[in-house]
Parts: C-alpha cells; sequence; structure tokens
C-alpha cells in the first residue's frame, strides 16, 4: 500500500486548513464544471454528502456534489452518507477511475461505510469520466500550467506504478 | 473463439474496444437488465454512440435484456428490446421466453443470444429455443465441465458462449433466489444480486465485517481478502462448522482450458465484469486477448496479474474442472 510521500505529507499536514480547503475546491469546482455528466449519472446520490479519509493524512474531505460544496476537517470523520477511506494516492486513482474500487475492497487497501448505493453510484460516475488531475491542477496554475501539470504527471505516474493500466 | 468484453459504462465500452474485444455487451439503465446498479449502464443516447465506435471498429454489440418480465409490466421489456434493436445492437442476449417470443415474432433477422439467465443447459432445452425463437447463441452456466460442454456442443444447432473470467456464479442462474430470500429484491427481476440497499460493511476491530440485510455475511480477519457480500459465497456456521457452505471468495479463470474448450467447440469466450470499472475492463480484456493467441506457459503469465483484482484475490476453474472427490 503506497502511503504519501513525506516531502508531499508534511506541507499538507502542517499547512493551514483553510488553504487546504480553497486548493480543494478550486479543483472540484473545476472537476465539477469540466465533467456536468457526473451529475446526469450520480442521479438522486447527487445529494448525499461524502466523505474521504485520506489514511495516510490527519485530514477528511466531505462534498455534497449538488450543493457542489467541500469542506476540509482534521479530528474525528464528520457525518457522511457514505465514507471510503484508503491512501491517498489511491483515493486520487479512483477519482480518475486509473484503479479498479473492487480489486482496492479485495485487498483491504480500502474500505466503505455507510449507504452503498450512494457510494457505487459515484464509484460509476467518476469511473465514466475522463478526469485528470494533473490537467486540473495545470489549469489552476495560470503561467506554470505546463511545469505543474508534468510534475502532478510524473508523480502520479510514480504513485501507480504497477498499478496503472493501459487507460488513456 | 470470439472475447465477449463486459461494459457498465461508455467509458469502459472504450477501452473494451480499444483492449481488442470482438463484442461488447452492456445494457439499459434500468429492470431490463441483471446488472442494475446505481450509477451503471447506457441511456439510449450513451448506446446509439458506443454502438457507432465499435461498428467503426468493427467490434459488435450485444445488448443484455437478461431479466424475467414483470405481469402488466411487459411494455418496459419491449421497449428496451425495440430501442436496441433501432440502435443498432448486433445481438439481443434475454432470458425472458415471452420476450423472446417477441423479439423473434417482430425482428426475426435480429439476432438472438440466450443469456445465461435463461438456465439452458442441456440439449433439450437449448434445442426447444433454436427451434422457437430461432435463437442463434447459447450462454451456458458456470456449472459444466468441459466435457459436459463437448457433448452438449455435439448435439445443438447453434453457438456456444462460455464464461472464462470474473465473477464465478455457482448457482443455477436464473433461479436463484437467494439474494431475494434475504432483502426481497431479485436479481432475476430486478436486476440485483446483493442490492447495495441491503449491504453494510462495518469494521469490527481489525476485522471487515460484510452484511446483507439481517444477515452477517461475512467475517475477514486482518490482512485477509475480501469479497462481494453474496449469500453464496458467505461463512456460516453449518453445523457446528464454521466454513463456505456453497463456494469461497473466489473468482472464474478458465484461460488454462481455452485449448480445450476450442477443441469442445464453444465459439465464444465470455469475460464478466459490468459492474467493474474501466482500469480492470482494460486490464482483463488485453491479458485475455494476448492469451487466446499464447502458449499455456505465455498464458500463465499473462493472467497471473489478474489474480490480484479478483474476488478474495483468487481464482478456480470452478466446475469446468471439477473432479469428484
Amino acid at each position: 500500500m503506497q502511503s504519501l510521500p513525506l516531502f508531499l505529507a508534511k506541507p499538507v499536514d502542517v499547512a493551514p486548513l483553510w488553504l487546504v480547503e480553497r486548493v480543494a475546491r478550486l479543483i472540484f469546482s473545476g472537476v465539477l464544471k469540466a465533467h456536468p455528466d457526473l451529475f446526469e449519472r450520480l442521479g438522486t446520490y447527487r445529494q448525499a454528502r461524502y466523505c474521504f479519509s485520506p489514511t495516510d493524512l490527519p485530514l477528511h474531505f466531505t462534498v455534497v456534489p449538488a450543493a457542489q460544496t467541500l469542506a476540509v476537517s482534521r479530528g474525528q470523520p464528520p457525518q457522511a452518507d457514505a465514507r471510503v477511506e484508503g491512501p491517498l494516492l489511491l483515493l486520487l486513482g479512483l477519482l480518475e477511475g486509473r484503479c479498479d474500487a473492487d480489486a482496492l475492497f479485495f485487498s483491504r487497501e480500502l474500505s466503505v461505510t455507510g449507504d452503498m448505493e450512494a457510494m457505487l453510484a459515484l464509484r460509476n460516475a467518476l469511473d465514466d469520466s475522463a478526469i485528470d488531475l494533473p490537467r486540473e491542477l495545470g489549469r489552476l496554475a495560470g503561467p506554470l500550467s505546463f511545469l505543474v501539470a508534468g510534475t502532478a504527471r510524473f508523480i502520479r505516474s510514480k504513485a501507480l506504478e504497477g498499478r496503472d493500466t493501459t487507460w488513456n | 473463439m470470439e472475447l465477449i468484453c463486459p461494459a457498465g459504462t461508455p467509458a469502459a465500452f472504450r477501452e473494451a474496444v480499444e483492449a481488442g474485444a470482438d463484442a461488447v455487451y452492456c445494457g439499459f439503465r434500468d429492470e431490463t437488465n441483471a446488472r442494475n446498479f446505481p450509477g451503471l449502464n447506457f441511456s439510449r443516447e450513451e448506446l446509439r454512440q458506443s454502438t457507432a465506435l465499435a461498428q467503426r471498429k468493427g467490434v459488435q454489440t450485444f445488448v443484455a435484456l437478461n431479466t424475467f418480465m414483470r405481469a402488466g409490466d411487459e411494455a418496459l421489456w419491449y421497449s428496451a428490446a425495440d430501442d436496441a434493436v433501432a440502435l443498432g445492437a448486433d445481438a439481443l442476449i434475454l432470458a425472458d421466453f415471452g420476450l423472446m417470443a417477441y423479439v423473434a415474432e417482430k425482428y426475426p433477422q435480429q439476432r438472438l443470444h440466450v443469456s445465461v439467465q435463461a438456465s439452458a443447459s442441456n440439449a433439450d432445452a437449448i434445442r426447444f429455443l433454436v427451434e422457437a425463437f430461432g435463437a442463434r447463441r447459447v450462454v451456458l452456466p458456470r456449472v459444466l465441465t468441459v466435457q459436459d460442454i463437448a457433448r452438449l456442443t455435439r448435439q445443438i444447432d447453434c453457438e456456444v458462449e462460455v464464461f472464462a473470467f470474473g465473477g464465478l456464479c455457482v448457482m443455477a442462474e436464473g433461479r436463484c433466489s437467494l439474494s431475494s430470500y434475504a432483502t426481497g429484491k431479485s436479481p432475476n427481476m430486478n436486476g440485483v444480486c446483493s442490492p447495495a440497499s441491503h449491504v453494510r460493511y462495518r469494521q469490527d476491530g481489525a476485522d471487515l465485517v460484510s452484511e446483507l440485510g439481517a444477515y452477517t455475511i461475512n467475517r475477514f480477519g486482518p490482512g485477509e481478502a475480501s469479497g462481494y457480500p453474496t449469500l453464496c459465497k458467505g461463512r456460516f456456521d453449518v453445523g457446528g462448522v464454521e466454513g463456505y457452505a456453497f463456494e469461497d471468495p473466489v473468482s472464474l479463470d478458465v484461460i488454462d482450458e481455452i485449448d480445450a474448450l476450442r477443441a469442445a467447440g464453444v465459439s465464444a469466450l465470455k469475460i464478466e465484469g459490468r459492474q467493474r470499472g474501466k482500469a480492470y475492463v482494460a486490464e482483463v480484456v488485453s491479458s485475455l486477448k494476448k492469451a487466446l493467441d499464447a502458449t499455456p506457459a505465455e498464458r500463465a503469465v499473462l493472467v497471473a496479474r489478474l489474480r490480484t483484482m479478483s474476488e478474495g484475490q483468487r481464482t478456480t476453474a470452478g466446475a469446468y474442472d471439477k473432479r469428484w472427490r
């Protein structure tokens, strides 16, 4: 199971919550804007409250797709309809559809609790969307777009080495 | 032999096509297909686009309408068949005799495949479906040995498709009531085996506990590979002995039997997994495509990695290689 490299985990760990939240919200709104089809596939589960808890960061990311809200918290996991826990890089791999959720569940690298219909709807909606996080990060970086997207792609390829498939 | 590949979303469909599928099977986003899970499956427009892509690439599209019609609501299934034909499906995969009769009468030129859900597993049953509805292919259940399959193909006048990789159903498919018993929802009528609405996972210390309705299906110890929350693969206390009453959490893999299946007269190998992600579809389809033309030694290497993506992280040849104990 890959953990987030220290040089990435440490800054996120010590960064003020508002800063992490601001960056995460920018990425989240960029993804939603670029992939409106996500809502259609989510159906009524777009109203659900989803919590993502990386096991290698002391943070929880809670999103409600319909309201387009994202909150970041530390400490006890917040209330949510469905929750998924796993190493951050695998959660991001799932977001992009680069990893198979069932396979990660079988290997116990991922755990899910709560409303499984909501979780399945989200998993399938994400899987059908060609989300490219390095591209989204690049968009946020303005003139540094090329550099940021390239660095993010490098980190992703290292993190998912051996897991990444022929998906393109 | 053709490779018939699963797609639960248009993205998975594209992956299957790119990875070398000869045909991709999929279904509509409703009760007409036996993988009726939230967020999965195709709208009419998505099927139109996917079929067009497949045609451009020389790949066939099969549409599974493989649940049983509910009395009074037949229109849902009839309109699904009408739309699938209009959208250019190369074959319809059907389980309900009434729906087969409707398609055979209204679209006599439409290729009709008998779904595994129809539970046609002997020569008499298959002959009847060929004669009555012009069935061109039968998908056999995963409870026959390779020898059974070879005997059967010699006695029938239609193509035979068998499952080669993925989820292992060990029941009389289309007749199984375990899920209905536990949840009130049926894989055969509502398209949901172990419906997500009734599934719960919880951590109990270091153990992962899976529940379906009011039933505990399994308790996985620390680090133990887990499986789907299906009753047929649950761990129960039977007569004071704890164990798997029907089958272990395990997936089907009959790649070692490819040559025997070819010799048995099998026309197509089917990959299960419309509920799986596009990453799984891409990897399994490309591996099996290579395996079809590989030597036995090469096949073992090709499919070794697939085992880690499988239920329980284990695979079995199941009944295909059944021996008396």
